[in-house]
């Protein structure tokens, strides 16, 4: 995923600006207070204007992220010193931007390495905090922390700018009543606090991976941020769980079949059908060290669940020689502890492979409040398919495809409803 | 060849509000301009100029701070080019980013200070 540093010169390295200015954010955020967060944001797109203007005649600096902070820290000591900060700063280090003494060594202390990893940290807890509900701690986390502006967030969720400029607004207020810090949880706290970060970015992740928008790269750089973001916590030795580790593996192993799951055309190639050697190795491995790391403790969370079953996935080299058995005790163990119609659906499709069709299709009818679900009607449909009840198939396939909107998705659809003729 | 000064003016303020990653991509494309103004071998050099700045102005010499126009306005850096005439050099211009944001490009003939031909 993560590319490496362009060689030309003239090119800077992708996203750049949108990471740095997630960064400094977080930072200048830190330092003035949340209810100044607007003034933090300004001091951004400021200090990105300024870098544009400069660096556009063609001379990049030889650190181009240093040469940001350092137009930021003068921004921010420029606007602390002539008192421009609109609401009162009621950060910890408060009283630290008072003084002509202490002004500039203090941004300036802000701006180091581990006080942007750590005011990133912050914000995140924040974001997250569980008086938030997930869909406002996603909007709010790729604002602040992934350098996203309000249209971009609309875009990837297909949605208008209207209604996310709205969510954003009322995520501040409920930040700024509650008087959310921007500060660690307690010792006591921390695991949980941390456990709910994990699932938003386990959300974000989602949103990207399973999104059915056209275009690829959007989803691409959803997936992108929240492994960014879980790499964050991995390397904190405050957040760095063995249930980070088990996201972070999960996603390794997912992003690992990006390219393989659609074809040029943007057609969907099914888990069965795709060419494991376009799989990408390096984060197969990178997956399996995040799983070994995952397995300390005595805690086994969803999320080690879920990455072990991804892990014998995307471990194995034909789809024939997939541990069907130890993937389905996997969701037993799962569904023990869940309710999640997703889940026993998932494991009826791996029941298939292990009991046959027949038993797979008589658990798929049985359950309840999924009729409505394009990936039951399909996965139903399939089974039908494969013990040659056409007649059933088509109707499931007819259903399916009333249910979704993706052109992907409509394609595959249409290409199995040619098959029960 | 003669030499000639573009003066950009705007185009900054209508990147205001933009996302970063859409001024990451603005940018990308002055640096494409750039480069291939290199690659041809026309380009003498240019500067990025500060918004802030003083005039002087009177026999009192009077100093004032600036900016002293609107930001659209602002001459925001310029460069010099070589080019067959002013036609070639105005051609030249055309591939400028500034044009997709609002901004303006005014080309000036370098004049040469010995005996006109």
């Amino acid at each position: 995923m993560s590319q490496p540093e362009s060689k030309d010169p003239g090119k800077i390295v992708d996203h750049l600006f949108r990471h740095e200015a997630g960064k400094m954010v977080a930072v200048l955020t830190r330092m003035f207070g949340f209810s100044n967060i607007e003034q933090a944001e300004d001091v951004v797109q400021d200090t990105i204007l300024s870098a544009l203007h400069v660096w556009k005649f063609g001379k990049i600096p030889e650190n181009p992220s240093a040469w940001l902070y350092q137009t930021a820290k003068n921004k921010a000591i420029d606007m602390l010193r002539r008192q421009q900060v609109k609401h009162k700063i009621d950060s910890e280090i408060a009283y630290l931007l008072k003084s002509e003494y202490t002004l500039a060594p203090t941004v300036s202390e802000m701006f180091t390495e581990n006080e942007i990893q750590d005011s990133q940290l912050r914000m995140m807890f924040a974001c997250c905090h569980p008086s938030i509900s997930p869909e406002l701690q996603i909007s709010l986390i790729l604002k602040t922390l992934c350098g996203l502006s309000v249209k971009e967030i609309a875009n990837a969720f297909l949605t208008n700018e209207e209604t996310i400029g709205k969510r954003l607004y009322r995520t501040k207020e409920k930040i700024r009543n509650e008087k959310i810090p921007l500060e660690y949880p307690g010792a006591e706290a921390m695991p949980s606090r941390t456990a709910s970060i994990l699932k938003t970015l386990y959300l974000l992740f989602n949103e990207g991976y399973n999104s059915s928008h056209q275009e690829r790269l959007i989803r691409e750089d959803l997936c992108e941020e929240a492994m960014r973001l879980a790499l964050l916590l991995a390397e904190n030795e405050k957040t760095s769980l063995p249930e980070t580790h088990a996201l972070l593996a999960l996603m390794c192993y997912h992003t690992s079949r990006f390219n393989s799951r659609l074809d040029d055309k943007g057609m969907i190639i099914l888990l069965k059908d795709q060419d494991r050697s376009q799989w990408n190795k390096f984060l197969i491995t990178k997956g399996n060290e995040y799983m070994e790391r995952s397995a300390s403790g005595t805690n086994v969370s969803d999320l080690h669940l879920e990455a072990a079953i991804a892990s014998i996935h995307a471990n194995a080299m034909h789809y024939e020689q997939t541990d069907w058995k130890s993937i389905l005790r996997l969701y037993d163990v799962l569904l023990s502890r869940t309710d999640n119609p997703m889940v026993s659906l998932n494991r009826a499709v791996v029941c298939a492979e292990v009991q046959g069709f027949e038993t797979a299709i008589s658990l798929l009818e049985e359950m309840k409040g999924l009729t409505e679900n394009c990936y039951y009607n399909t996965s139903l449909a399939e089974m039908y398919l494969n013990i040659g009840n056409k007649t059933e198939a088509k109707k499931l396939l007819g259903k399916a495809l009333s249910l979704t909107s993706s052109n992907a998705e409509i394609e595959l659809i249409r290409k199995k409803i040619n098959l029960c003729r | 060849m003669e030499k000639f000064l573009y003066l950009f003016r705007g185009g900054m303020s209508e990147n205001i509000g933009q996302s970063a990653e859409a001024m990451q991509a603005h940018m990308q494309k002055w640096m494409g301009w750039m480069k291939t103004l290199e690659s041809k071998g026309v380009l003498v050099g240019g500067e990025p100029l500060d918004p802030k700045g003083m005039q002087l102005s009177g026999v009192n010499k009077t100093i004032t701070d600036g900016p002293f126009v609107e930001a659209k306005e602002m001459v925001g850096g310029f460069l010099v080019v070589k080019a067959k005439d002013i036609h070639e050099a105005a051609e030249l211009a055309k591939g400028c980013p500034i044009l997709e944001v609002d901004g303006k490009i005014e080309v000036r003939p370098i004049q040469k200070m010995d005996m006109p031909k």
